[in-house]
């Protein structure tokens, strides 16, 4: 077994006990080519059927290439597709750079409160209805206790003192230096009323691998990561005030793929495109704190 | 194309300067991002305060907002060999469950002692948690070697001390280093000033070290982590997934589940997104479909007919390691988890509590506290399949959970078979105390030309089962027999309480199910019932329940365990039955009239 199918064996073995072990169970998907590969690992998991809610927390920032391409896999996948969003702040304005606050504040409110009150129910939720393929408010409005995330631990500090299953107390709060063990492929899979876990099957992965895996399985990733003809991709996706792309020609991921063993971002952070990372020192930590995936 | 990549844990007593290795490595073999030692260095001049190595690990934590890759816990870097990932453990001992979870991800451990301060209490302890995880390569440094004057004869001092304690917790290290990680002796490149030191520097022999490969010749262990019908877009799969502990699987291998005992054969190998396969290695997340729709929990242990088969027991001996909160005490109910099975467990006996300091065995305790290492005996309910440590390691190795966290960790070193199981002597005493009327057994079996018995249909129809044992009273009555059809649904309409929860719910119903059929059997009755989803453990109790009468299993399909008689299920439940009396005169427990 070469490196790759070690970390799709392992991450697909997550995704199972994640299934087996939590009722009420959804998948973030941030159209981003992690949470993607994430979606396809799922496939894997469950032999082409993606047995839970794809969940997409819509900023209505998002570039729009972003939610056509989410739309398009939902169609064909057939997938249980889920937006959430912050209805209150997007009507105030209470964003950037259009209204009167800075890009953690905007963060705070199109993001973290959007996610944390879409996970409860509190807020409502939108699901797509493959018959008409439009979105309808969604009658399901239970809590989810178990959310399956993308992240990666090298994509930056915080994220790497994450645990495969990782709980949150009921105000979605993170306890980073209080984390429960986790050996043998034994994770937490019991968990106290009112809180609910994080699930985390791509912790072991680099961006490198990411790409690897999307160029072996030949996965369809948005256009918005290769270089169209203007010498520019994004290496990162976000809202679009926030995220700049890159100076790069790569029009595959096998270019991708030379561009990173090459070093050519060597240093250069895989973030270093999103401005909200830039704000304070430690504040994507105390975003993730709050609940930010 | 892939570069081979290594996990390696370094742990070791507080303060003998793990992460002065971590950061003369980083720095070393130029791992760091561009400046950031002379950044380091110059901040160090400018405070005035003297560089240390262990200061870049504090300077990389400050810049986690700027998203540089590497963070405190996990470092990268390479050799020419391979790409090494290094696990941070902390060595404070309030950090044992920090350590645990980091080592159970590594392949090798690095174990570093001061020289001067020389074996301490969480050296001793990190040695045998991080043997018991299962990490059995370890490389001991000898740090801080500069401080004792590069002298040979410290190095060996506390290298015997520690070789003498692995030796009692059977473990032989790869090597003993000594290094000065502060001024790079042995790290790299070997040293001038330790000229007696004949071994390789550490990172020589940290490459040379071979990535672990999956032990070739085990027995197939396939743990069966859930059952799978998705039926969107006509799938008409029901797929068996988890992953390949050890061994190969193959489309028509002939396999058996335990602790059920239920058999069949693979039909399918399944995977998504690959071209049509026939086998399946140890290592692999897959699925496979069997002949046979047989019902299975998620937790059986897949293996081949023809494979040495796992242990199952209700009672063990393990050794564990205690991170919990609170102590692990005795008739406390616990849940175990093992491979992807889990059951409630007690513990019933500590038969040793290891101490740190001096390895001895402490007074005996009635609880396992917190970062205790301790052999104990524990039990569960229902018997659960595993295999030794010392014969399939990854079969042994559980976890315990209390109160919703996991609280400690064990491998099974041997298994125990109880004096007499409550069940036994409950049936005795009942034997004992059973009160006869003037009617003796003999005479009530010559009445009725037959004696009492005790009838299971089993297959994977619960429509056919029923249907057959139908069939059976009736035509046995129709021959004059005392049969009588009991179905098991009758139970729950008064016999139970029915207040139990699901897992007590199946040992209820067996329990009144056999308390019955002792009853109705010592009235002569031959009593015909159907069972569906039973397994081995079922029917063993329900044979001790009926005991001093027999029961037999009739089995519809080949797939069925603990069958008397074996029946092709494509025959009609009539032609059934009627096979089944056959069998019953042929083997002389229903004489022929015409005798």
């Amino acid at each position: 077994m070469d490196s790759l199918k070690k970390l799709e064996s392992q991450s697909v073995y997550i995704l199972r006990e994640a299934y087996r072990n939590f009722k009420s169970l959804c998948m973030l998907w941030s159209i981003g080519k992690d949470s993607t590969v994430l979606l396809w690992l799922a496939r894997k998991a469950f032999f082409g059927h993606v047995p839970v809610p794809l969940v997409h927390i819509d900023t209505h920032y998002k570039i729009p290439e972003m939610i056509a391409y989410r739309d398009r896999l939902a169609r064909e996948w057939r997938l249980n597709m889920i937006y959430g969003e912050n209805t209150a702040a997007l009507a105030k304005k209470a964003t950037f750079p259009d209204g009167a606050v800075d890009r953690l504040q905007c963060c705070k409110h199109l993001k973290s409160e959007a996610l944390r009150h879409t996970l409860s129910g509190e807020w409502p939720r939108y699901r797509m209805d493959h018959a008409s393929g439009r979105y309808e408010p969604d009658t399901d409005q239970a809590p989810y206790t178990g959310v399956i995330v993308g992240v990666r631990a090298d994509e930056e500090g915080s994220r790497s003192k994450e645990r495969y299953f990782s709980p949150r107390d009921k105000y979605s709060e993170w306890n980073v230096s209080d984390q429960p063990p986790e050996f043998w492929n034994q994770f937490k899979t019991d968990f106290a009323p009112g809180t609910h876990v994080r699930i985390h099957p791509l912790l072991d992965w680099t961006e490198l691998n990411i790409w690897e895996y999307i160029e072996r399985e030949k996965i369809p990733m948005s256009s918005l990561y290769f270089d169209q003809g203007s010498g520019k991709r994004y290496r990162s996706l976000g809202c679009y005030p926030c995220t700049a792309p890159v100076d790069s020609t790569a029009k595959t991921p096998a270019d991708i793929i030379e561009e990173l063993k090459t070093g050519k971002f060597t240093n250069i952070a895989e973030r270093a495109g999103r401005a909200q990372d830039k704000e304070d020192a430690g504040g994507l930590e105390t975003l993730r704190q709050e609940g930010y995936m | 194309m892939h570069r081979e990549h290594m996990t390696v844990v370094i742990v070791g007593h507080v303060d003998h300067g793990k992460s002065t290795v971590i950061g003369r490595l980083l720095a070393d073999t130029g791992s760091l991002p561009e400046g950031k030692l002379d950044q380091v260095k110059a901040t160090c001049a400018r405070n005035a305060k003297p560089f240390e190595y262990a200061f870049l690990l504090d300077a990389l934590k400050d810049e986690r907002s700027q998203g540089i890759t590497i963070d405190a816990a996990r470092c990268f870097f390479k050799t020419a060999r391979r790409d090494y990932i290094i696990l941070d453990a902390p060595g404070h001992i309030e950090f044992l469950k920090n350590m645990v979870t980091g080592a159970s991800r590594a392949e090798v451990a690095i174990l570093v002692i001061d020289a001067k301060q020389g074996v301490q209490e969480n050296t001793r302890r990190h040695g045998m948690v991080v043997s018991m995880i299962g990490v059995k390569r370890i490389l001991v440094l000898v740090n801080k070697m500069d401080l004792v004057g590069y002298d040979q004869a410290a190095f060996e001092r506390v290298s015997n001390a520690f070789r003498a304690f692995l030796k009692e917790i059977d473990i032989e290290p790869i090597a003993f280093i000594p290094v000065s990680a502060f001024q790079g002796d042995n790290l790299i490149s070997t040293s001038q000033r330790m000229p007696w030191y004949q071994g390789r520097p550490f990172l020589g022999e940290l490459d040379l070290i071979p990535v672990k490969e999956q032990p070739a010749n085990l027995p197939l262990r396939f743990p069966v982590q859930d059952i799978y019908k998705f039926t969107e877009n006509g799938d008409e799969r029901r797929i068996i997934a988890g992953t390949l502990a050890t061994g190969t699987a193959r489309a028509g291998d002939p396999v058996v589940f335990y602790p059920s005992g239920k058999r069949s054969t693979i039909r399918s190998v399944e995977e998504f997104n690959t071209p049509p396969r026939q086998d399946a290695a140890s290592g692999e997340a897959i699925g496979f479909t069997l002949t046979d729709e047989l019902y299975l929990r998620p937790g059986e242990i897949m293996t081949r007919q023809d494979a040495r088969p796992p242990r199952t027991a209700t009672q063990f001996k393990a050794n564990i390691f205690w991170v919990g909160r609170t102590p692990f005490v005795k008739d406390k109910t616990y849940k175990l988890k093992i491979g992807t099975a889990q059951s409630p467990v007690k513990l019933v006996d500590i038969l040793r509590i290891i101490d740190a300091q001096d390895l001895s065995s402490a007074v005996r305790q009635d609880s396992i506290n917190r970062h205790d290492v301790a052999t104990c005996v524990l039990e569960v309910t229902r018997p659960i399949a595993y295999d030794l440590a010392q014969d399939i390691e990854a079969l042994s190795r559980f976890v315990i959970v209390d109160h919703f966290e996991i609280a400690g960790g064990g491998i099974i070193i041997d298994e125990l078979r109880p004096d007499a199981s409550t069940l036994e002597q409950h049936v005795t005493n009942r034997e004992k105390r059973w009160v006869h009327g003037l009617v003796l057994p003999a005479e009530r079996a010559a009445a009725y030309r037959h004696k009492g018995q005790f009838i299971i249909v089993t297959g994977n129809s619960a429509e056919k089962n029923g249907a057959v044992a139908r069939l059976l009273e009736r035509s046995l009555f129709d021959n004059g027999r005392k049969a009588y059809y009991l179905n098991t649904a009758n139970l729950t309409c008064g016999l139970t309480d029915g207040s139990t929860d699901v897992a007590d719910a199946r040992e209820e119903e067996i329990r009144v199910l056999g308390e019955l059929g002792r009853v109705l059997t010592d009235a002569g009755h031959i009593v015909v019932t159907d069972l569906n989803h039973y397994d081995a453990y079922d029917i063993a109790r329900l044979k001790t329940f009926v005991h001093p009468f027999e029961v037999l299993v009739v089995g519809l399909g080949a797939s069925a365990p603990e069958t008397t008689l074996s029946l092709n299920d494509a025959m009609s439940p009539g032609d059934t039955a009627a096979v089944i009396c056959q069998w019953l005169r042929d083997m002389d427990i229903l004489p022929d009239y015409s005798l």
